[in-house]
């Protein structure tokens, strides 16, 4: 234990050149020892950071934890892409989480931190306003495409029971904005975003920076669990639109179902029509845990994620 | 288009009286930075429903109140009423004193059906007019910000029971009472009169509520004659009057039997506000 305290921390993050994997990287390399695993290329990296460009599912990513000790796992190398083969997307999120945990319980990791999502709970119009780390995880009732992120998180919350030694946090943050490469950034990107007519609901944002904090802040030692992640009080969408400049076009759903339905299949369009909830219902989180025992509290309000969309680009 | 919407905007808050106005936008009900409450109320929304609500309330049901003053000015307060009249005007009537008549105005946060949000329009504008889903979470974090919560236990059974009935309390709803003992909230019992005679009704088609999915389907004298024009509510003068605020201890969770006794002192004190009502009045219409 002593001579672990005198070393830098070693930390494994997987899905590196991820942007919320390099975003990361770029704030823990000065006090701990990153290695980065992704089977992408990873762009500019600081030069203390090491990459191995590995896929999570194969032999090579085993060779990281044999060849030194590591003392935590971040786990962001999770599959978001609903154009990708969904038999593909399956086995990499869900063999690819599993072979992270079977290794970590293999070499004694101390700490796994996995980046789930509070997209998992679901919009639906029978939610209460806040949903609590226990609430059930329905998305898949109406979005079949979201399921192996669901059994994802299921499958951490069954490894945190199983390895009660590893300290296993389980992060579900809001709609995550900024410089990523996510559904809800693209479209509040997009210069005129429809809605849908007579839909106004309530949303959480979280500022990708925000998000790597909580990260760090899972790293500390002793916290264990599932966490719901908010960002700033939540608003209407059609405020944040506002504050963004964008005018958004009107559309009655069917309508809008329909166009994304046809859009889809001619591949027009990456947005599935089922994630159309998300501007129609409240899928908002309790963030009272997080507060209270991961001592986290937002940093950037509604206007820095607005204005960091409009002045940054990705 | 701007300024076309604005002089529209004006004009829905130029019915109200400025001073009226100025209250309700300074009404506080935990809203963030942003003007909304986590709930999505915004006070200054409630001037799309100035002009029907105020005609509603003070030219067409010419709204009568006692002793408002009984609602605490602030902090968490249940507000439980009769329910009656086949269509909930009761509530809109409840909710429209609460802003008018009290001083200062409260917005009153009555839990709707969950398909409400399902509606395009009326899911927004629910919302913006504090309007929350009904669910446990909700009615607790509601109470927790000190809201003041609005509730019919009689639910349907109340509200669509037939003429001969009139003034009797139906069954009451246990929920109330067990979320005033876990949240240690003090209940204020509500009578409201009037609100039977503005569509009695004579039978309650059940074959025709089920066939369309409805809670029921009354059949009034009225409608006989005038047909769907007879579904509209008479002109019928409401009088809500105010009890004490009342305080209960005990389990939340204990046996069912434990919570009718107390929700049966409030159901008292409904009814001996009906009779005092009923007693008062003269005639239904004035």
């Amino acid at each position: 234990m002593n001579r672990r305290r005198q070393r830098k921390e070693r930390i494994v993050i997987t899905g590196i050149a991820g942007r919320l994997g390099r975003a990361l990287a770029k704030r823990l390399h000065r006090t701990h020892e990153v290695i980065g695993i992704d089977r992408r290329f990873t762009p500019y990296m600081p030069k203390d950071i090491s990459v191995e460009r590995a896929d999570i599912r194969r032999r090579r990513f085993e060779d990281v934890f044999r060849r030194e000790q590591i003392d935590a796992v971040v786990h962001l190398n999770i599959m978001h892409n609903p154009r990708q083969d969904s038999s593909l997307h399956h086995d990499f999120n869900l063999v690819g989480t599993k072979k992270v945990f079977e290794l970590c319980a293999e070499h004694k990791v101390p700490k796994v931190v996995v980046l789930s999502s509070a997209n998992v709970y679901g919009p639906d119009p029978k939610n209460p306003q806040f949903l609590t780390e226990d609430a059930p995880l329905l998305a898949g009732t109406n979005f079949g495409a979201i399921r192996d992120l669901i059994a994802l998180d299921m499958f951490c919350n069954t490894f945190f029971w199983r390895h009660p030694e590893i300290e296993t946090v389980i992060l579900r943050p809001v709609h995550i904005v900024g410089q990523v490469d996510n559904a809800p950034s693209r479209y509040f990107r997009l210069e005129r975003p429809m809605t849908l007519l007579g839909f106004d609901p309530m949303v959480q944002l979280i500022h990708v920076e925000d998000v790597v904090s909580a990260i760090i802040r899972a790293l500390t030692p002793g916290i264990r669990g599932v966490f719901n992640i908010a960002g700033p009080s939540p608003v209407p969408l059609s405020l944040v639109l506002d504050k963004l400049g964008r005018h958004p076009r009107h559309v009655p759903e069917l309508v809008l179902r329909a166009m994304l339905q046809v859009g889809w299949s001619f591949k027009l369009s990456d947005w599935p029509w089922p994630e159309l909830d998300h501007i129609k219902y409240v899928c908002m989180v309790d963030d009272e845990a997080a507060r209270n025992q991961l001592g986290f509290a937002p940093q950037f309000s509604v206007d820095d994620i607005v204005y960091d969309l409009l002045h940054r680009q990705l | 288009m701007g300024i076309a919407r604005e002089k529209v905007d004006q004009w829905f808050i130029d019915s109200f009286d400025p001073e009226l106005w100025d209250a309700i936008c300074k009404m506080d009900a935990g809203q963030n930075e942003y003007g909304y409450d986590p709930f999505g109320f915004h006070p200054e929304y409630l001037k799309y429903l100035g002009p029907t609500a105020q005609w509603l309330y003070h030219h067409y049901f010419r709204a009568e109140t006692h002793d408002i003053q009984n609602v605490p000015d602030k902090g968490r307060v249940i507000l439980i009423a009769n329910h009656s009249g086949q269509i909930a005007i009761d509530g809109m009537i409840l909710g429209s004193a609460m802003l008018f008549d009290h001083k200062p105005p409260r917005i009153v946060r009555s839990m709707v059906e969950h398909w409400v949000p399902t509606i395009p329009f009326v899911s927004t504008f629910m919302a913006r007019a504090g309007q929350v889903v009904g669910t446990r979470e909700n009615a607790r974090l509601l109470l927790d910000r000190g809201g003041c919560l609005a509730a019919f236990p009689e639910g349907v059974r109340g509200i669509s029971k037939t003429f001969d009935r009139a003034y009797q309390l139906t069954e009451f709803g246990l929920g109330f009472m067990r979320l005033a003992l876990e949240t240690n909230t003090p209940i204020v019992p509500v009578g409201v009169v009037g609100g039977e005679e503005q569509m009695p009704s004579v039978y309650n088609f059940e074959k025709a509520a089920n066939l369309l999915g409805l809670p029921a389907f009354p059949i009034t004298p009225a409608m006989l004659l005038l047909g769907p024009l007879g579904a509209m509510p008479m002109p019928v003068k409401y009088r809500l009057y105010f009890g004490e605020p009342m305080h209960f201890e005990g389990k939340f969770d204990d046996e069912d039997k434990v919570i009718q006794a107390k929700v049966d002192v409030v159901k008292s004190s409904i009814n001996a506000l009906i009779s005092r009502g009923l007693e008062e009045r003269e005639g239904v219409f004035f």
